[in-house]
Order: structure tokens, then sequence, then C-alpha cells
């Protein structure tokens, strides 16, 4: 295939608090134009469904508008437009979805409604390369933590596990408020965490003792990991003793990292997959990506993470599945596809 | 000149491909379909509808109802007009959505459509002409803050006629046609393109959390 027959996909991604739009040339990213409202947020201690689709509705047209300056193509050029159809905030989701179709009948161009998470696997590729023939992906950020293994991301992906309450990012969120740090609280605590011990307390690994292996092997709990991070700064602070912060957001992100990885291994070695994938939003946490290379350098695992920028949510990683999709002769999605929040991952495109 | 109109302020999915010119404004195909939960599957299908054999780009503008109406599909209708405008490269109009009710009307009335939560959002018009801005309230105090109404028409007026205390009359939602007539002026006129912004009329529900609760007994 020479350059220019590869597919030109516009991406639209809006399932959070992300406006985002990638361009996308086979493999060669073009452009990736991201508008966040993240500090209309910050008050709240999360993201608010409407402020995010509000703020969707202002930004899509100048997002959309700096990402053709970027690549320097027309709508008109482009092969096909890709669109997060899910899993997301429902009212988020769907002012992509609709703006979508709208560039779709304008341009007469097919529409490609894609699933968030194999996005966020795709988008590797545009960094590293195809993917092996298989391999396991973890996918970790605000809304969503999830072992998945995939073998050939344009038919589908196999989910191994899930968090069964919250997710990883969500407990950064959840654990930064209580140490008095700001929303959201990954890159806070992973600043504070460099001065602390990671020993210093033995917080818990959710789902990892031996009676859990047989339901929840792949599977990841959060929820107790927060509360016991907020019993133990609330006994200290009840003793009247100073809180270790630096120690506390240490201990705490070790214990978040050691489960991620050790559950990450642990399916790569039972898949017999020889790459581990890691994206979203906590991908970009030094920590994570330190431990996941320590181990899997260990146990002969290959480790792909993309470029902290493509980790979180953007819309090159949706361009970049809908390249995939568009090459691998995949249908386009029907003109009423819906905006739908809780997309299974098994439905990679609609 | 060709014009797509668009409004999804009501559980009415509206599309019309219209034509303006001198003498007026045309109507050449126009698709309704209630259904208040189904505003993201259905308007991009309908669109295609009324636009049939006319390439989009023969449209000279696009005219949408900026609300007020439940956000979510509100949205739906001002992200299609403003990103099918983007990629052609042509001007957005926006129309209050309550006057394509009001204009069809005369003598004094209340239009009103469903806001939910037991509200409605509404204006007063007389003979066709919106007098104030739209507001949003519960029924029986907009009622009571009305005494020279004798009418009132929209969705609101038909599910709140009891509370209204007035006998509603059509139209029950914002027409099409009605609201490009709103905008004829500008587009005959190649007037700039207007930033469609909703009319919400209410914030976002969201509180700022309180001090963390103890975990400890």
């Amino acid at each position: 295939m020479t350059a220019t027959s590869e597919p030109l996909v516009l991406g639209i991604e809006t399932s959070c608090d992300e406006t985002g739009v990638g361009i996308v040339r086979g493999r060669t990213l073009l452009a990736d134009e991201v508008a966040s409202s993240v500090d209309e947020h910050a008050r709240f201690g999360g993201v608010v469904p409407e402020v995010a689709s509000r703020a969707h509705l202002e930004a899509i047209v100048p997002t959309m508008e700096r990402a053709l300056r970027a690549a320097g193509v027309a709508i008109s050029d482009v092969d096909a437009i890709a669109v997060t159809a899910g899993p997301g905030l429902a009212g988020a989701l769907l002012v992509g979805v609709a703006a979508a179709k709208g560039y779709a009948i304008a341009a007469d161009k097919p529409v490609y409604g894609v699933n968030h998470l194999a996005a966020h696997v795709a988008v590797d590729t545009l960094e590293h390369g195809e993917l092996p023939d298989r391999c396991i992906a973890l996918l970790v950020s605000g809304g969503h933590s999830s072992l998945l293994l995939v073998d050939d991301l344009a038919r589908g992906v196999v989910p191994l596990g899930a968090t069964i309450d919250d997710a990883a990012g969500e407990a950064y969120d959840k654990v930064a408020r209580l140490l008095g740090l700001p929303f959201p609280g990954g890159p806070p605590i992973d600043r504070a965490a460099r001065d602390g011990d990671r020993g210093a307390i033995a917080f818990p690994r959710g789902l990892t003792a031996a009676r859990d292996q047989a339901e929840h092997r792949f599977d990841f709990s959060f929820s107790g990991l927060k509360t016991a991070v907020a019993r133990w700064v609330e006994a200290r602070e009840r003793a009247g003793e100073a809180v270790p912060l630096a120690d506390v957001a240490a201990s705490f992100q070790e214990a978040v990292c050691d489960v991620l990885v050790a559950k990450a291994i642990d399916a790569c070695r039972a898949q017999d997959a020889d790459t581990l994938v890691i994206g979203g939003g906590v991908a970009a946490n030094s920590r994570l990506r330190a431990l996941a290379q320590e181990r899997c350098d260990r146990h002969g695992i290959a480790v792909r993470v993309p470029r902290p920028k493509l980790c979180t949510d953007n819309g090159a990683m949706v361009a970049a599945l809908g390249t995939h999709l568009v090459a691998a002769g995949v249908p386009a999605s029907p003109l009423d596809l819906p905006a739908n929040s809780a997309l299974p991952i098994t439905t990679v495109s609609v | 000149m060709l014009v797509l109109a668009i409004d999804t302020s009501t559980p009415a999915i509206s599309a019309a491909l219209c034509r303006v010119n001198a003498e007026g404004v045309e109507p050449i195909a126009e698709v309704a379909t209630v259904d208040a939960r189904a505003h993201g599957e259905l308007l991009a299908p309908q669109i295609r509808e009324v636009l049939g054999e006319t390439p989009p780009a023969r449209l000279a503008a696009v005219v949408a109802g900026t609300g007020p109406g439940p956000f979510t599909g509100l949205r739906v209708g001002l992200v299609t007009a403003v990103s099918m405008a983007q990629a052609l490269g042509r001007p957005t109009y926006g129309v209050c959505s309550l006057d394509g009710i009001g204009a069809q009307t005369s003598g004094r009335v209340l239009v009103a459509t469903d806001a939910r939560r037991k509200e409605i959002y509404w204006a007063r018009y007389v003979d066709g002409t919106r007098v104030g801005d739209p507001a949003v309230g519960h029924p029986a105090d907009v009622a009571a803050g009305l005494a020279d109404v004798t009418r009132a028409a929209g969705d609101g007026a038909f599910r709140y006629a009891d509370v209204l205390g007035l006998a509603p009359q059509p139209p029950r939602y914002p027409s099409l046609p009605a609201l490009v007539e709103l905008a004829a002026d500008r587009i005959r006129a190649g007037a700039p393109s207007e930033a469609l912004t909703p009319l919400y009329l209410r914030r976002p529900d969201a509180v700022v959390p309180a001090a963390r609760k103890a975990v400890l007994p």
C-alpha cells in the first residue's frame, strides 16, 4: 500500500470531559487536537456530565477547525469519520455522535461508531506500529479498569476482567480529595509519591487473595483500598499526628500499580501473549509505566505504552481505530447509530 | 436559496428543506417524529430524507431552533446544524424555538413547551410576536402572572391545560417554515453566521461536595 492509498480518517471523541478531534492516515498521525473542560469540573471533585456536554457543544467546531488546519486536509478529503459511540457519559457521547453524523451527511462520508476502549488500544499503533497477532491490553482511566484479550482489533476483543467497583483513576481522584490534593488526582498523587516510601504503609491489594482467584482472577477492586487509605489518614488525624502525605501517596500508588501490573502479567501468561499494551489516562502515571516495564522485562513480555498525550482521551485514538476498520473492510455504521453509554467491549464498531 | 431547518427542542424531532426567495418561504420536504428519547438516532436519517436528491452543497444556510428545550435533545439539533454548516462552509442562523409556535398564533397567547420536572418553557406572544425573553417555571406560577392571556399553544399548553386554565390550541410543536421565515431576512442578506447558543435557562445540576465523611466509627 502506498502512503496516499492508506485510509484517511477523522476521529471524534466526546465520551467524558475532553473534546478530541484527530486525523490519521494509515498509521500516521496528522492531527490531534483536544479541548478539555477539566477546569470546570475541578471544584466539584469529579466530572459533571451536563457541564461536560455543554462544553463539547461549544468546543467541537473550533477543535475540528484546528485539527483540519494542523493536518492540512478538508473534510471532503477524508475516507471516513469515526466517532466514539460508547462507553462513556450518555449526554457527552451524543454530542460527538450527532456532530459526526452532521459532518458525514454534509460531506457524504461513511460514519463509524466505535468503542472507546478499543480506540485506547488502537492508538498505540500510531507509535509502535501494528499490533502482534495476540496481545493483552490493560486499560485504566477515571472511568474504566479492564483487561482485554486482543487478537484482531477489527473483529473483536475478549474481555478478561474489569473493576467490580471503582475505576483506578476514580480511586486516585478520591484519595487525592481526602489528602487535600486537586482534581484530577492522578498527576498530584504521582508527584507527591516521588518523595515518599512505597513500602511505608501496607495498603490492601484488592482481589488478589487465593479465594478470589476462581471468580475474580482478572478483575479489579479499588473501593476497599480507597477506604483503607481514608481510615489510615483519619486515624492519624484523630491521634493528632501529622499525615505523611508523600508516604501515603507512594504507598497508595504502589498498591494500585502492583495489582494492575500483577494481573496484567498473569493475563499475558494465561493467554500466551508476549505483548502488553497499556492505555487510558492512568497509563500516563510514572509508577505504572516503570513497574510494568520492570516486571514485564523479567517475564519476557514486551510492554507498549503510548506517550502520555495519546493515553488520555483524544480523537487520534478514534481515528486510529477508524483507519484499522476501513482497511479491514468493516462496514460503516447506520445513520441512526445511537450513543451507548454502556457499549460492551465485545462491540468494536457499531 | 435552499435552506435546511432543524428543531429538536421538544419531543418532536424535526427537519425540513425550504426554499427562500423574495416572496417568502416555501417548504419542499418536512419530516417530524415525536419521540422524546430518540433525537440522537432519528435526526440524521430525517435530514437525509428531506434532502433527498438535493446535494448538501446546494444548501445556502442552516437554520436551527435554539430552544429553550431539554438539554440533551436540544444539543443534538444544534451540533448537527453547526457541524453540517462547518463542513459546507455555510452560515447558521438561530431562532428561539418558541417563536416557531408563537408566530403561528394571533391575539394574546401563552406559548409553552415541556421543560420536564413538572415545569414549562414559556413566553408571551401578541399577534404572533414574542413579548419578552423566554423563561422556565411551574405552570401554576406562570398562569398566575398572565392575566391578559386568553389562549395557550404548544406542547406545554396541552400537557398542563388544567393547571394553566387555558384551552390548548395548535401548533403543538415548532413549525420549521415559521423558523425559516423568522431568519429569512438574514438569509437573503447573507448576514454573518451566528453562534447557535442554546437557551438552556437552567444551570447544570452540580453540587460542590461538602467536607468528607468520616469512615471510622
